[in-house]
């Protein structure tokens, strides 16, 4: 299972780099959100993944769930959240005042 | 009084929700944001005496014992950044009414200067590297709330690359965070430094360390990932340009100065070898930057990337005189780049222009102004006896005991480019035709140049006393190459 969820996580890397390198800004922005499944994944994945033990360790339980990648991934989840968000909003903001979602034409000169 | 580790941390954030509720009363906004700094200062200050008297102050939050909760060490490294950045977050604070925000000042600019703040001081004082995230994450927030304010063309443009390499970056870290939980088992840095140790960093470690190091290395602006930085740092008001120059980039090299000198020391011919390639080439290209432009602000943001090379190249060499040598320099250069930064707004401001070209002869109208200037250029460029020479100093002599003699040339090389930069700012802006700038309305400088005094004043006393603080400097220097000493305070073994 870890396997498969490894390659998963690769494979969502590696889409999320193809379109963060696009030049239309919308794609960039589903790469970065690609890219946070990604290392969202790839944090479970790094737990450990078993089914149906308790998240607790006491006295004779020896198999367990470790609980905190989920916490990790809990608070990587929202921020990534909020990050996206924002990040739409001002790709937005970007767009209408400069007439163009071409990151070439982003780019910008030297002398201003 | 363990719970003074979290002070700095939840005063500004309080100071912050309380000036949300003042978002539109600018006059109140003003006075609050001016009396909270005060007080985190305050707060500050006393925690550094009372860390370099009774010792590391170590919180366990909720008493979840270490390394099962969330821990905030607040040892003597960790002190002093929080009071340099309490300064400088007084003087922006003073700076900030007259800095020219106008409507801004009413677009939260307050809440997300007091949020900065916040994620700058915990990133300092944590001692959890999931911890260290999450606050790369308030502070990141709160800086894209300050880049975008205004939002002109421009702006806009910058602040959104801006946003994708820090967006980036974070992800990589947290993936770096995933890496080395799957290995050791553990976020908590006290324990993560002992299990690295037990197993003298083998294998896959190191590249984790690497991958960690890039992450930082993007946040620090170091030599090839610097490039996002000179543009999206002069966009926004001077002010926010200079807590951005001043703390921004100086928490990533903080990072990579506790990682590297407490989790991964044990492979030094791969990494910190690397460092000291890094610095020289970091240095090399940052000034050619600066020498490149004649934007003042652009020559500014461009002289951050050397200051960063000279830091990098004392954790490079981990050695008592090297790693003094980072510290007094990271100080110095949290001071001396809000000052110029500062600095330049103002002469931005008076002249009307960024553009040197179109400058000249402003020493006739702000005599002031310009020889603040001069001092500032001579602290940068670390001339006796200001605070950078210290550092500098230190750093080279480092250089030399390990036998790193092209780096020492380097070195000299870049101060004495770097001062030319600056001094390029003073001959054609300041020296020249009286008749240039005099079309232009004369302005008030009125309370924008006393943030600036102050800050410089402590710049001169940083390198006139280094007699009073070289010592306290050197002792954590000492403790930060002892991992030891960290690990059992924090796991209390």
């Amino acid at each position: 299972m870890e396997i498969i969820t490894s390659i998963l996580a690769g494979v969502l890397f590696a889409t999320a780099i193809y379109n963060i390198l696009q030049k239309q800004l919308l794609r960039i922005v589903i790469g970065t959100a690609l890219l946070s499944h990604g290392a969202h994944i790839l944090i479970l994945t790094m737990g450990r993944l078993k089914t149906g033990q308790p998240p607790i360790l006491t006295e004779g339980i020896s198999d367990y769930t470790d609980p905190l990648p989920q916490a990790l991934i809990l608070t990587s989840i929202v921020i990534s959240f909020g990050v996206t968000s924002l990040l739409l909003v001002l790709a937005y903001r970007t767009t209408k005042e400069n007439n163009t979602d071409n990151m070439e034409q982003l780019r910008g000169n030297e002398n201003e | 009084m363990s719970n003074l580790a979290v002070l700095p941390i939840i005063i500004p954030l309080i100071s912050a929700v309380i000036l949300i509720f003042f978002n539109q009363k600018v006059k109140v906004s003003r006075a609050l944001s001016k009396l909270f700094s005060l007080i985190s200062l305050g707060t500050s200050s006393y925690i550094t005496w009372y860390v370099f008297t009774n010792g590391t102050i170590i919180l366990e939050t909720g008493d979840w014992l270490a390394p099962y909760g969330i821990i905030l060490v607040m040892d003597g490294l960790a002190a002093i950044l929080v009071l340099t950045t309490n300064i400088i977050a007084v003087a922006c604070a003073f700076y900030a009414p007259n800095a020219g925000l106008e409507k801004r000042e009413t677009f939260y600019f307050y809440p997300f200067f007091f949020f900065l703040i916040t994620g700058v001081s915990g990133a300092f004082i944590t001692g959890d590297l999931f911890n260290l995230f999450v606050f790369f994450e308030v502070l990141l927030m709160a800086s894209y709330g300050l880049i975008v304010l205004g939002g002109g063309k421009v702006q806009l443009r910058e602040s959104l690359k801006y946003l994708l390499i820090n967006l980036f970056s974070s992800m990589l870290f947290v993936t770096a965070v995933a890496f080395l939980y799957a290995v050791v088992g553990t976020v908590n840095m006290a324990q993560i430094a002992q299990r690295v140790q037990e197993v003298e960093q083998q294998g896959i470690l190191t590249t984790i360390g690497i991958l960690l190091f890039f992450v930082f290395a993007t946040k620090a602006a170091l030599f090839p990932l610097y490039y996002w930085l000179p543009k999206s740092y002069i966009v926004p008001n001077p002010v926010i340009s200079a807590l951005f120059g001043a703390l921004l980039t100086k928490v990533g090299i903080y990072s990579i100065l506790r990682v590297f000198t407490l989790i991964f020391v044990h492979k030094t011919d791969m990494t910190h070898e690397m460092f000291i390639w890094i610095a020289g080439l970091s240095m090399i290209f940052g000034v050619i930057g600066a020498l490149s432009t004649s934007n003042i602000k652009l020559i500014i943001a461009y002289n951050i990337i050397p200051a960063i090379g000279f830091i990098i190249l004392g954790i490079g060499l981990l050695n008592q005189d090297g790693i003094s040598g980072s510290i007094y320099y990271l100080i110095n250069d949290m001071i001396i780049k809000s000052v110029l930064f500062l600095l330049v707004g103002v002469i931005a401001y008076v002249a009307g222009t960024s553009d040197l070209r179109k400058m000249g002869g402003l020493i006739h109208y702000y005599p002031f102004l310009g020889w603040l200037l001069f001092v500032s250029a001579l602290v940068l460029a670390g001339l006796p006896p200001f605070s950078g020479f210290i550092g500098k100093l230190l750093l080279l002599k480092g250089a030399f005991e390990q036998g790193e003699i092209a780096i020492v040339i380097i070195g000299l090389i870049t101060s004495l480019l770097i001062l030319y930069s600056v001094v390029k700012i003073f001959i054609n802006g300041f020296w020249g035709d009286k008749e240039t700038m005099a079309e232009l309305p004369k302005k008030s400088t009125k309370g924008l140049l006393a943030p600036v005094v102050g800050l410089l004043a402590l710049s001169v006393i940083l390198g006139v006393g280094a007699e009073f603080f070289y010592p306290h400097i050197e002792s954590i220097a000492t403790y930060l190459l002892d991992p030891e000493i960290y690990i059992d305070s924090v796991l209390k073994e």
